[in-house]
């Protein structure tokens, strides 16, 4: 059986975390390479990396962030924020992450998932999706959530699982932020699209939330800002869901 | 000195780190003169088997690396680098493997499971057990037990197959170590310190 994952996401700006983690004892909450080694010492199954300001003037800062969490962390890592074609992804890889995210751009030209994936492997490209609920089922949006698109969240799931996306990161635009639990429907529904894996983010609050996002179909569950502020850590977490039977890795 | 081969098929920086890391010395090799100049092989690779296999015959190192392991030092594959090793995989029927073992790679086909099999599943030894990380779509569902073996790795999506191995001076694992924490830190050196 392959196990529930649980993958911290970090806010990255110009190669620094933002979002004060609340650590203890930890010198630099800021720097990116420590908390990446204290979520994994936590038994974080993987990490990702969300570069808010990505663009090329910053490419070499997060390049150079990313060759230094590849040396510190040795569980997998996504990097993603700002790729818009197969060279930017390439820079990534090169540098040591092992999956790239990509959105929007996938979105605009859906050509970017078949290019990444013929060139570097199904098992790098992460789609992420950002859906919002609407009166005739979810929508696509794009942008931060700021432009809606043509996509129903079920045709562009399936679009990019036949052009050769890895897994689909998925997350509902109404609940992010708000602690309050992921959107069941739309992991039920994006689940029985998908034969890809599936990672459930927005609105994680407490382990209750993580159970029924895997309950309803996630194959992971991104925890973030709680993690960061609620005082939860992934050990603790990760007892709770051992507790109600469902399988993680051990810490 | 350990050669990590070079043949443009997947990320080298991730084993080189964990190699570091363990404090394991070691080299790109990408040629039929630097394979043979180094005395332990690991086979890296992700991607499509016929693609890897493509590549190794373009580079002219598919006879090298047969010729490494029948002079009897150590080679290790791993992940798609492992898959090579064996005859074949029906992710690519035309294209034989380096045939180092008997074996053929299958696609998982319940319709049930996620596909590929991506994140940290239970690896089971004899004597030991721990949580791995793989990410594949074909797997090897049985060892071929004419063939002697000196550990078998054994994991599970929807039905058991092989994950680790060691045959004499061959040995493979179907994740990946050097991303599997602590465990598959300590399970990589060891693969490559007998």
């Amino acid at each position: 059986m392959v196990m529930k994952r649980i993958i911290p996401c970090l806010d990255i700006r110009n190669g620094r975390v933002v979002k004060g983690v609340q650590f203890l004892n930890l010198k630099d909450s800021g720097d990116p390479v420590e908390l990446a080694t204290r979520y994994d010492a936590e038994g974080a199954d993987e990490l990702v990396f969300l570069d808010i300001t990505a663009g090329t003037e910053n490419r070499d800062t997060a390049v150079r962030m990313v060759e230094r969490v590849a040396k510190a962390i040795f569980i997998p890592f996504t990097v993603g924020g700002g790729i818009r074609k197969a060279e930017d992804a390439d820079a990534m890889l090169l540098a040591g992450c092992d999956k790239v995210g990509i959105n929007s751009a996938a979105v605009r030209r859906p050509e970017l998932i078949t290019d990444m994936a013929n060139r570097f492997g199904s098992q790098c490209v992460v789609l992420a999706v950002d859906v919002r609920r609407k009166a005739n089922g979810y929508r696509v949006v794009v942008d931060a959530g700021r432009t809606e698109t043509e996509w129903a969240m079920e045709d562009w799931l399936l679009e990019a699982q036949r052009r050769g996306a890895g897994e689909v990161l998925l997350t509902s635009m109404d609940q992010d932020g708000s602690n309050a639990g992921y959107d069941l429907e739309a992991l039920r529904s994006a689940s029985n699209q998908l034969r890809i894996p599936l990672i459930a983010s927005g609105g994680f609050g407490e382990a209750r939330h993580a159970l029924e996002a895997f309950r309803a179909g996630a194959d992971a569950a991104l925890v973030a800002s709680a993690l960061h502020t609620c005082g939860l850590t992934v050990k603790r977490l990760k007892e709770q869901l051992s507790k109600e039977g469902i399988e993680v890795r051990p810490c | 000195m350990i050669g990590i081969l070079d043949y443009g098929c997947g990320n080298l920086r991730s084993l080189e780190n964990a190699l570091e890391f363990l404090g394991l010395e070691s080299c790109r090799v990408g040629t039929p003169e630097a394979i043979k100049a180094v005395d332990r092989l690991i086979q890296p690779g992700v991607g499509h088997f016929g693609y890897a296999m493509t590549q190794l015959r373009k580079g002219k190192l598919e006879d090298p690396v047969q010729d490494f392991a029948t002079s009897g030092r150590p080679l290790l594959g791993i992940c798609l680098g492992m898959q090579l090793m064996f005859q074949g995989s029906e992710e690519a029927p035309e294209v034989p493997g380096l045939g180092l073992l008997p074996g053929r790679f299958e696609p998982f086909t319940d319709p049930t499971l996620k596909v590929p099999h991506m994140g940290w599943s239970t690896v089971e030894f004899q004597d030991t057990e721990g949580p791995a990380y793989f990410v594949h779509s074909f797997f090897l569902p049985e060892w071929n037990l004419n063939v002697p073996h000196q550990g078998l790795g054994i994991a599970q999506h929807g039905r058991p197959f092989v994950a680790a191995f060691r045959s004499g001076n061959l040995a493979g694992c179907q994740f990946h170590p050097e991303k599997s924490g602590i465990w598959g830190l300590k399970l990589l050196k060891e693969m490559l310190t007998w």
